[in-house]
């Protein structure tokens, strides 16, 4: 199975402030990867650096055997990296139908196409079966910014899968989401997972959502990885239950 | 070389005028985000208060100055924030950057219909005698201003720095979340931070309005070069206000003697555009990373 | 486009070519001036109120537009050749003020346009042997089209009204494309739209040089109307006019810059007892509309149509991000 994301020694200080220390790991396709690890463990200073947003000190990210260093985020969602957002993530004037269409548009046809061609540029069928598949159809012409917070959360979700990405970035999904709206996000993305095959990488502070959604589990603390493995394996980790209790 | 000197006295005189108002701006930007396109009428209109409390009201100079002073700061200052500021910060940046656009106008058209719309003579705060150095001729003004000017600057760094209300001022402008979880009022230090600004752009207005008489269109040009001087110095530092002010003080100058009087505007804008290009973050600034 | 609005279309244009009819030439010429600007405002619309970008330059490169105008005509040009000319060049020079201003941060074009704008007024007040300095040109040729010309006012005005449909209809076609929808991307979460690969730097950068192209139209039209150009109308003050005429019918609105400048050229009209009172009036309104609609009248009128329906409303508690 090939290598989505090759992540290689990285390592990011501000000041005098060690947040990542020398991390490195691999992603493979179809993986669903959790990122977890207490407060402070450097897991939102990695995310950014795999991101582009926040340059490392030292280390490089591949994308599909790319290096992504100072690629821009619009390049970078080109090559097929999809992210969703911690805070609010939608376009609130716009309606959802739109929202995914926005999405989507920027990967079919061109510049110019997208001046002269459809108006909705040719994406209103996909569009539709995505916000039926994250079962928000009665919410389609509804403006984004009137949604509760867990329907904009779909949204998102709906938005970063919309690009066909092979690799989505999950910033923090399960915050602020009530239960049932939060089984309600695992199941459907896990059944995109198995429908698409697309690769995740989900960042969490909610154990119990990582842990039942991912197969594979990396843990943080202090800036370096001290644990990696399947859920159950993390689970029973001494070293993981220390770092979590301050032990 | 003598010409040479009195163009750099007189260009850093006015340099360290203009700093006071680059100053008073990023300080707002800072510590609220707010863009204060009224700027030139802030300093423009304080003048105007000291004319008026001269003449409708017949106090003295020095009276007059002090209460315009203080009706400076509770106007431009305390009335600003709470009247059009606070009631448009949950809009978001733009519609405040239009109400400042449209209370730079009502100020300016409120001067020139209620007062008048010709120039009026401003006395100036010092006599106006000039001294010889070095074969240049340099007025006691020009010292003066710059004197009092850079003053108020460095006691505005000193109190920032060295006292805990300064402090804890510095601290809303960086990170207000944790500002505020330290036990920081940040609304209070926002509100100091109008205050402060009211009362540098009537210091400003003082010492530069006796130059160039008192008139409703001041603030077109102070505020462009409030704006420039921020900018050039570095967006997100006093220091780098004061540096840009200075700057373009004595660029101004220098292009009124030896570049054509027609195009003596252009300097400083095109200096606000080569720096733009070439160093975004500014003079004294640092570079902020990715810019999305 | 709903069948709703292309109904309301019609309506307007019939009543917009009914509107001059047995009026006095001043009050024809009074329309043609507010469908002129009208064109001016939709391109800063665009970029303010689609984009999100402030520009403070729309009235001078409404001024390169009449300029240009202006001395081809002098010279024999007939303004069709000479207009698209003069709009080729506020688009190109839209394209390279807005690259370099925009590769930094969000707020600088604002300063940039406005140094812009004096730097304009400065060329053309000084560089008399081109433009007359401040003498400004005179004597332009009102367009004759052999079967059709313009010379009297109320000919002028339908011609103005051709131009004024047709710019409406390039920018609806265009707020409706992927690239409007992209623009309006751009306003809402800038952020978000680079994650989803809207080239932000690109589409902002368009949005400011289609604007100032549209500003470079009306500029053209000016030139044929007025006769007379000088650099004085086209200073900061103008731009300053111009950016509240789309502000106060609604940035982000198709027909608030239309309303807008309906606004702002009526208004002294209507005011004219107020003298010099009206502008502080009208600014002081300004201001008041800010802080209880910055969507503008338009805003305005949908939140008390919003209101009586009972619609759902854009939540505000989530606002962080999706600032204008």
């Amino acid at each position: 199975m090939s290598v989505v994301l090759n992540v290689q020694g990285i390592s990011k200080s501000f000041g005098g402030i060690h947040a990542v220390r020398d991390v490195s790991f691999e992603v493979r396709k179809g993986e669903m990867l959790g990122l977890i690890g207490p407060n402070g463990s450097g897991k939102s200073t990695l995310f950014n650096c795999v991101l582009g947003q926040l340059k490392p000190n030292a280390g490089r990210v591949e994308v599909k055997g790319r290096d992504v260093n100072g690629m821009r985020a619009c390049d970078l969602n080109k090559l097929g990296v999809g992210r969703t957002f911690q805070q609010l993530s939608v376009f609130p004037q716009m309606s959802v139908i739109d929202n995914i269409i926005l999405a989507g548009q920027e990967h079919h046809g061109s510049m110019l196409s997208r001046l002269f061609g459809p108006s909705d540029a040719g994406l209103t069928a996909e569009a539709e079966r995505m916000i039926e598949f994250f079962r928000l159809g009665h919410l389609r012409d509804a403006l984004a910014g009137s949604l509760s917070y867990g329907q904009q959360k779909l949204v998102d979700a709906a938005m970063a899968f919309m690009a066909g990405p092979s690799l989505v970035l999950l910033d923090e999904p399960a915050g602020g989401v009530n239960l049932t709206m939060l089984g309600n996000l695992k199941e459907r993305l896990k059944a995109y997972n198995e429908t698409h095959d697309t690769t995740f990488v989900v960042i969490e502070h909610n154990m119990e959502f990582v842990m039942s959604l991912c197969n594979r589990i990396i843990v943080l603390a202090e800036g370096a990885i001290i644990a990696e493995g399947t859920p159950e394996e993390i689970r029973a980790n001494q070293q993981v239950i220390d770092a979590y209790l301050g032990g | 070389m003598s010409e040479f000197i009195q163009i750099l006295v007189s260009g850093l005189s006015a340099g360290a005028i203009y700093a006071l108002a680059a100053v008073g701006f990023t300080l707002l930007w800072q510590a609220s985000q707010t863009i204060n396109f009224a700027q030139g009428e802030f300093v423009m209109i304080p003048a105007f208060f000291v004319l008026a409390f001269m003449n409708w009201a017949g106090m003295p100079f020095w009276l007059s100055i002090l209460f315009a002073i203080v009706v400076s700061v509770i106007v431009l200052g305390a009335v600003f924030k709470k009247l059009v500021v606070d009631p448009m910060m949950r809009h978001g940046t733009l519609p405040l950057v239009i109400a400042t656009i449209a209370l730079g106008l009502l100020m300016k058209e409120s001067v020139k219909e209620l007062y008048s719309p010709l120039g009026q003579p401003f006395p100036s705060l010092f006599p106006a005698d000039v001294l010889t150095f070095l074969g240049a001729s340099i007025s006691v003004s020009d010292i003066a201003n710059f004197v009092i000017a850079m003053g108020t600057i460095v006691a505005l760094q000193l109190f920032l720095q060295k006292t805990r209300t300064g402090r804890c001022m510095q601290a809303t402008a960086q990170n207000p979340d944790v500002a505020q979880i330290l036990g920081v009022d940040i609304k209070r230090m926002v509100l100091y931070t109008f205050l402060i600004n009211g009362a540098l752009a009537a210091i400003a207005s003082v010492l530069i309005t006796p130059v160039y008489l008192a008139k409703f269109s001041n603030g077109e040009v102070l505020g462009l070069v409030a704006f420039i001087a921020a900018i050039v110095g570095g967006f997100n530092q006093i220091r780098g206000a004061l540096v840009g002010g200075l700057l373009i003080g004595v660029i101004d100058n220098l292009s009124a003697t030896y570049v054509s009087s027609e195009y003596r505007q252009a300097m400083p804008l095109i200096l606000l555009i080569i720096i733009i290009l070439v160093r975004p973050q500014g003079i004294m600034g640092t570079s902020e990373g990715r810019a999305v | 486009m709903t069948r709703k609005t292309f109904i309301l279309a019609i309506v307007g244009i019939v009543l917009l070519a009914l509107a001059p009819i047995g009026q006095k030439s001043y009050i024809i010429y009074v329309l043609c001036s507010w469908l002129m600007f009208s064109i001016g405002a939709m391109g800063l619309n665009l970029t303010l109120g689609y984009a999100g970008q402030v520009s403070l330059a729309q009235a001078s490169f409404m001024g390169i537009g009449a300029y240009v105008t202006a001395l081809l005509t002098l010279n024999g040009w007939h303004w069709m050749a000479a207009m698209p000319l003069a709009v080729l060049t506020t688009f190109v020079i839209g394209l390279l003020l807005g690259y370099p201003a925009l590769r930094v941060q969000h707020h600088f074009l604002a300063f940039v346009t406005l140094a812009f704008n004096t730097l304009v007024f400065l060329v053309l007040r000084n560089e008399e042997w081109l433009t007359g300095g401040s003498f400004g040109l005179v004597g332009m040729p009102r367009p004759d089209f052999g079967f059709y010309d313009t010379g009297k006012q109320i000919d002028f005005y339908y011609f103005t009204l051709v131009l004024f449909v047709l710019s409406a209809g390039i920018l609806a076609w265009i707020v409706h494309s992927p690239w409007g929808r992209a623009f309006k991307a751009l306003r809402e979460n800038p952020i978000r739209a680079n994650s989803l690969g809207v080239d932000i730097r690109r589409m902002t950068l368009l949005a400011f040089a289609i604007g100032s192209a549209f500003g470079g139209l009306a500029g053209a039209i000016m030139t044929p109307l007025v006769q007379f150009i000088e650099p004085g109308s086209f200073g900061l003050i103008h731009s300053l006019k111009m950016l509240l005429m789309v502000v106060v019918g609604g940035a982000g609105f198709f027909f608030g810059p239309i309303l807008g400048a309906g606004v702002v050229i009526i208004l002294p009209e209507l005011l004219r007892f107020t003298e010099g009172y009206y502008l502080m009036i009208y600014a002081f309104l300004v201001i008041v509309l800010m802080v209880f609609s910055p969507g503008g009248l338009i805003g305005l009128g949908q939140k008390l149509v919003a209101r009586f329906r009972g619609k759902p409303e854009v939540r505000k508690d989530m606002a962080q991000g999706a600032q204008l």
